[in-house]
């Protein structure tokens, strides 16, 4: 009796021995973001808010397949199957929705809570209207009219004008729990506490300005993109330095934009550095109604007086040459003029406009989202147009001074010939269409120099009546090709969106997106 | 006098010092809340860029600053902002939308952690080692002491923090680089080693200015008055050295409390550079947030309550003073 006693507690212990409790896996990400992105709905700090904290606890009707590293990322069905315009109505877009989708907090998806969802950020007399938010979605929603049930599991979205576009924009338009926010009593910062989404991560805790834990959603709607481990920390982390020696020291397991400098150092101890071509172009926007910029052969002398691949070595890699608006990996790329690297050519032009030496002044900044290395870059460029004839001075301000210089547009600073301001390219309006547009002459848009060209307002006009993606991508192809030929920007570089991964991340496929997806990842103690 | 009758008068004296010091107190802390109110408004830049998409037209833009009262002429937002400001309402940032008191107490808080730390550290160390500077004068052991303030004051302490990073945290892996912990600094303790170990080093690099600066004024002022006369006379009589330094110090204290007083007023202050390094969320790090994006509410917020900390801090320094130093009182 007393042997079995023995035989069966000694069992008991190996089994507890062999059958430890499984550790909670956990991803700590270390963001560029200088605060916790806002995580009650349209978030901000830029794409980084979306990239983390949006796509993370919410969806929008219209998702973005980040599932794949070769090619551009796309459009997806989220929370709606089913789009598409209405043949009898082209300013009314209809939606068809996802069943059996439930928020965190089990409230349902349903066709109300679309619309109170789409009515939140266009209407101030809807209850939860939010106004910060209201503002931060207004390039967004400003051709929105209105939203409306068709049935329980259909919904109507109208638009002002037609807008063949607004797939793109519904994509970035996150659905939040009506419920949630009844509980609340439509006060955004009791909601904050309890947020609930219908996305891959639920809400667990925030620390305001130091950390935001999510904990993996089980029952995501998405079986493919239910998180592989328990848990993301989200850390705001704004000094690259810091971010790698946090890395280093094990503290974080993903940090985005490592500095040049630190890529070895991280290399060499074990750390996978990964770049990925993505939508975003670090240029120049041009004064086109003050000289000399009006002149294209002065703006294309200047883009034929960059050393692009001197650039691309002084960023250690990080980057790959621009010359156009979209990087080459773009869907819409086409076949645009090529301003090769060419002195002589440069200077000739310069001569031929009777510009040289031809005086120009930039605004710049020091810091600031998608800008890359804004000094020691804006200093190569402004020796490489000196080279040929230029003469170039740099104001330097902050970011937001620098912000408020592109907002309020040329004719309030003709001082400037041109603003050096990184864009996303993730979408024909934000990417290409906004900088050449008469309709968005600053200060009501981003045409920052006042571009106008009637070719170009033609075609656009055309795309935004036409409903055939293939047709419109053929038509915005030719407005990216014309822009190139019209040499609207000083085209420098695209960044390569580099991000650094402990060895023990794994799994995480890079998209060339400015949206990331964390939930394949996989965290192996000890990994290699 | 019998003793408590001195101490009767000693206690009427101390308050009527410390009441004329709150006096003088006011009218600083309204040209505070005057300045720091206005200081913000000549930035260049817009705080509802910030909050805005870039091409958003000019009517969004009116109505956000309709809607946070910007587009009321300065001096009304001013006397708006005191009546609130002393009920104790700081207003609610433009980023978070979360109450500007909140904030900053909670940054205020992280930030004492750590000036707390550094004050003790430079204090104790600057005051040993420049007493000792100080009775050493002129001789190898001054200059050797010397040298080390000159460090401490001189090295830029943003590279240091890298350094100490690199060192302890990279290399050797002792100490971690960065933040509070993995709670936060919800439930930080400096008595819980495991979260405690996150100050270290921000403690030891935001202690090296205050205790070049310290160490300095200690050593000039032993210096001074061992210097003086009756220490000369103290010697003649027979007293053991220790004795001597025991004097030299207690009549020199009273000017390095001042110092003292000022650094710690400027730790609290936070600083940006140390605080951004180490991501340490206290004042410093809310302070460069807040002027990158214009958060206006949380700037005049954060700059009212650091400098209320700063007249606060000396304040207590003046009395300390008048209590050790029965000149000063009388004076």
């Amino acid at each position: 009796m007393t042997a079995e006693f023995v035989a069966a507690a000694v069992v008991l212990a190996a089994s507890t021995v062999a059958l430890p409790a499984k550790a909670e896996t956990v991803l700590r990400v270390a963001m560029t973001a200088g605060d916790i992105p806002d995580w009650t709905g349209q978030p901000d700090q830029g794409f980084e808010g979306y990239r983390f904290v949006g796509w993370s606890l919410y969806d929008a009707l219209i998702n973005w397949d980040l599932s794949r590293s070769d090619v551009e990322a796309g459009l997806t069905p989220g929370l709606a199957v089913k789009w598409g315009i209405d043949p009898a109505n082209n300013k009314r877009w209809v939606f068809e929705l996802r069943k059996d989708v439930k928020f965190h907090d089990d409230c349902k998806l349903d066709a109300d809570l679309v619309v109170w969802n789409i009515q939140r950020l266009i209407d101030d007399k809807t209850p939860g209207f939010n106004p910060v938010q209201y503002s931060r979605h207004r390039s967004r929603s400003i051709n929105v009219e209105r939203a409306e049930k068709i049935d329980d599991g259909k919904v109507a979205i109208y638009t002002k004008t037609p807008d063949s576009f607004l797939p793109y924009n519904v994509s970035v338009w996150y659905m939040i729990s009506k419920c949630a926010m009844e509980k609340a009593n439509f006060d955004n910062a009791l909601y904050a506490k309890a947020p609930a989404g219908t996305g891959p991560y639920k809400f667990d805790k925030v620390v305001p300005r130091e950390r935001l834990e999510l904990t993996k959603n089980a029952d995501y709607w998405n079986p493919k993109r239910v998180p592989k481990h328990d848990r993301l920390v989200l850390i705001p982390m704004p000094e690259a330095t810091t971010r790698a020696a946090a890395l280093l020291a094990g503290q974080v397991d993903f940090i985005e934009a490592p500095s040049p400098d630190t890529i070895p150092r991280l290399k060499s101890s074990g750390m996978r550095v990964i770049t990925l071509p993505y939508p975003h172009n670090w240029h120049y926007q041009l004064n086109f109604v003050e000289p000399p910029f009006n002149d294209v052969r002065v703006r294309r002398a200047a883009n034929h007086a960059l050393n692009r691949a001197e650039m691309v070595e002084m960023l250690g890699g990080i980057a790959q040459e621009g010359y156009a608006t979209y990087p080459p990996n773009a869907k819409l790329y086409g076949n645009p003029v090529k301003y090769e690297y060419d002195p002589a050519k440069a200077t000739a032009l310069l001569k031929e406009a009777g510009c040289h030496p031809c005086a120009i002044t930039f605004a710049i900044s020091t810091s600031g989202s998608g800008q890359m290395q804004p000094l020691p870059m804006n200093e190569l460029v402004k020796a490489q147009l000196e080279a040929v004839g230029f003469k170039v001075k740099l104001d330097v301000m902050d970011w937001n001074t620098l912000l408020d210089v592109s907002f309020k547009g040329r004719e309030k600073y003709p001082q400037y010939n041109g603003i050096n301001i990184s864009r996303a390219t993730q979408d024909p309006p934000n990417g290409l269409l906004r900088f050449v547009m008469k309709q968005q002459w600053s200060p009501n848009g981003g045409n920052w120099g006042w571009y106008e060209n009637q070719e170009i307002e033609d075609i656009v006009a055309e795309a935004m009546r036409t409903f055939d993606d293939e047709i419109r991508d053929i038509l915005m192809t030719k407005v990216h090709e014309i822009a190139s030929r019209e040499a609207i920007m000083l085209f420098v570089t695209h960044d390569l969106n580099p991000r650094a991964l402990s060895p023990r991340v794994h799994g995480f496929v890079q998209a060339q997106s400015w949206f990331q997806d964390l939930t394949p990842i996989t965290i192996v103690e000890g990994g290699k | 006098m019998t003793s408590s009758c001195w101490h009767a008068e000693f206690k009427k004296l101390m308050w009527a010092y410390a009441g004329r010091r709150i006096i003088y107190a006011v009218p600083i802390a309204i040209g505070v809340t005057v300045i720091c109110f206005g200081l913000v408004f000549l930035a260049p830049g817009d705080p509802m860029v910030n909050l805005l998409p870039p091409d958003a037209s000019p009517a969004d833009a009116a109505y956000l600053r309709k809607l946070y009262g910007f587009d009321q002429p300065v001096p009304v937002q001013y006397a708006k902002w005191l009546l609130r400001a002393v009920t104790g309402d700081l207003g609610t940032s433009l980023q978070t939308g979360r109450p500007v008191i909140s904030e900053v107490g909670r940054a205020l808080s992280n930030t004492i952690v750590i000036s707390l730390g550094a004050v003790l550290l430079a204090f104790s160390l600057a005051f040993v080692l420049g007493t000792l500077a100080g009775y050493y004068a002129g001789r190898p052991a001054d200059r050797a002491l010397t040298a080390v303030s000159v460090v401490g004051v001189s090295v830029p302490n943003y590279w240091l923090g890298m350094v100490l990073i690199i060192v302890f945290s990279v290399e050797l892996g002792v100490l971690p680089a960065t933040g509070m912990g993995s709670a936060g600094s919800d439930t930080f303790s400096l008595f819980n080693w495991e979260q405690a170990k996150y100050a270290i080093l921000p403690v030891i690099t935001l202690s090296m200015v205050p205790l070049g600066i310290i160490m300095r004024n200690t050593r000039a002022a032993i210096a001074e008055v061992l210097a003086n006369d009756f220490v000369q006379t103290l010697r003649a009589k027979g007293l053991p050295e220790t004795m001597v330094i025991r004097h030299a110090v207690r009549n020199a204290f009273p000017q390095v409390l001042a110092v003292m007083g000022l650094q710690f007023g400027y730790l609290v202050g936070g600083s940006i550079l140390i605080e951004t390094i180490f991501t340490w969320p206290g004042t410093g790090f809310l302070l460069s947030k807040a002027i990158l994006t214009r958060d206006i509410p949380v700037l005049q917020g954060a700059i009212l309550v650091l400098a209320m900390c700063f007249v606060a801090t000396n304040l207590a320094v003046d009395l300390l003073q008048t209590a050790i130093d029965p000149r000063i009182r009388r004076a």
